[in-house]
């Protein structure tokens, strides 16, 4: 394959995979409404086409015509940028994800990712680190009380967290030795006597380190327990307070385009990405590992939107006390071990 | 896959720019097509309804500075770690050994500021009552 081809399948796949990425993360937006609704014992949207199915697209639509307001006080270029920068980091990071093998189409042999770095997983980290950017700006250019309030336990909660979710990879990072997402996928391949699959969460304590991401990615991501950043009940909305129409709805653009990467790499780090038991024809062993890869996802967002329905919120103290003094030494403790096992193995 | 290593790089670029320009597209569209009618009430800042009193540009807690500074020595720790993760399997009991040492010294600051209380955030540090 030569550069040229090589740039225009990526440009392809890169179109796709944006709406594809958007889609999901408007219904997942209504899964959400519809989850909780019915954990609170209510219907959720039902009025907006069959089962509230076309509510996403009277969202957007609604959002684009709603009032622009950009206020006086604020200091607007951030104001603007802040939203951009952060939807448009939470859509860049899902560029290195793979979500199956490779695949041939009209005689193109690509992988089903948009590019094969060996640094992909850097790469993820390094995105979504930058996301944080667009909420302390977005909290500090509003100027107002709120917003600042959130912006600042936003981005003291965000970089926090970031430690334990970074120090939590580096058990895996160890069993695969490699930073490549599909490397790291197929050193989960096979099983444990035959019917355990071979994945990172079964294996040498790593279900510690499954737990430790599991968190960091909730309170990363803004997610209840550790929505304290837009706690609506002292914040009104935190670090958007003062945005309205499409800006608002960008950075929940941002926050539902966060989940899906961080269960996508949850996926594919502890789960074993796109590998499940294949079976009958050869169209459908081409297609099961993309299934079960995207239904590894779903089942992961589901639980994130169980959790929101189920948790109450964390109080500030004890928010970062569970991260510090908690979860930092229990992923030290968990690389330490994981590092002990393998050194001895090898 | 082409072998130059620089190409492999430029799909990352492109979804870069393409995310870029979507968001860009849609903030202009809402500012072009939505409409704007402001009113005094409505541009001044959020406050559930009362008079604002000055603006948000004043001091907030120290706290944040000293988590910030944290991040960036814990986040250094993490990317210190990451190579050697990675090729752990080739040193052997050598490079665990050597980086427990590093562990160790990293340990030894993180007891310091829990015990000086900087993880604190419930009560004011009772040692001198500033933080």
């Amino acid at each position: 394959m030569n550069v040229g081809t090589f740039i225009l399948v990526s440009a392809i796949k890169t179109v796709i995979a944006l709406l594809v990425l958007l889609t999901a993360v408007a219904y997942t937006v209504w899964l959400e409404r519809k989850v909780v609704g019915h954990i609170q014992n209510r219907w959720g949207p039902t009025r907006v086409g069959p089962f509230g199915l076309l509510q996403p697209l009277a969202d957007g639509v609604k959002f684009m015509f709603k009032e622009d307001l950009v206020p006086p006080h604020v200091y607007k270029p951030l104001y603007i940028a802040a939203p951009i920068i952060a939807v448009v980091c939470a859509l860049t990071s899902i560029s290195v994800i793979p979500i199956g093998n490779w695949v041939t189409v009209g005689g193109l042999r690509t992988p089903l990712q948009i590019t094969d770095l060996n640094i992909g997983l850097l790469i993820i980290l390094g995105i979504t680190s930058m996301g944080v950017y667009g909420v302390a700006l977005a909290g500090w250019s509003s100027n107002s009380k709120y917003s600042l309030l959130g912006g600042l336990r936003a981005s003291a909660q965000m970089v926090s967290y970031e430690i334990s979710l970074g120090l939590s990879l580096i058990g895996v990072l160890i069993l695969a030795g490699s930073f490549s997402l599909r490397e790291i996928v197929d050193a989960q391949a096979g099983s444990f006597w035959g019917f355990i699959p071979k994945w990172n969460i079964f294996y040498g304590g790593q279900i510690v380190a499954f737990f430790i991401y599991l968190t960091s990615a909730y309170a990363e991501t803004n997610r209840i327990p550790f929505d304290l950043p837009e706690a609506e009940t002292e914040l009104v909305a935190g670090y958007h307070t003062e945005y309205s129409a499409m800006k608002f709805a960008m950075f929940f653009m941002a926050e539902y385009a966060n989940m899906i990467t961080v269960s996508c790499v949850a996926t594919l780090l502890f789960l074993g990405g796109w590998h499940g038991p294949l079976f009958g024809a050869a169209v459908l062993q081409e297609i099961l590992p993309v299934f079960w890869f995207l239904l590894k996802v779903f089942v992961f967002l589901f639980i994130y939107i169980w959790v929101r329905g189920t948790l109450p919120r964390f109080r500030y103290d004890q928010l970062m006390a569970f991260g510090w003094k908690f979860l930092l030494p229990l992923a030290i403790a968990n690389l330490v071990l994981t590092g002990l096992i393998v050194a001895l193995r090898s | 896959m082409p072998d130059n290593y620089f190409v492999r790089y430029l799909p990352l670029l492109i979804h870069f720019l393409l995310a870029a320009a979507l968001a860009g597209a849609v903030v202009t569209l809402s500012w072009v097509i939505g409409y704007r009618r402001p009113t005094r009430a409505k541009v001044s800042p959020y406050e559930c309804g009362i008079t604002p009193v000055g603006d948000a540009r004043g001091r907030f807690s120290v706290k944040f500075y000293l988590v910030a500074m944290l991040f960036i020595l814990f986040d250094v720790e993490a990317v210190f770690l990451y190579p050697w993760a990675v090729i752990l399997r080739q040193l052997k009991m050598y490079g665990f050994w050597e980086m427990l040492v590093y562990i160790g010294i990293v340990l030894v600051g993180f007891f310091y500021i829990w015990k000086e209380g900087v993880l604190d955030w419930g009560q004011p540090s009772a040692r001198r009552g500033e933080v």
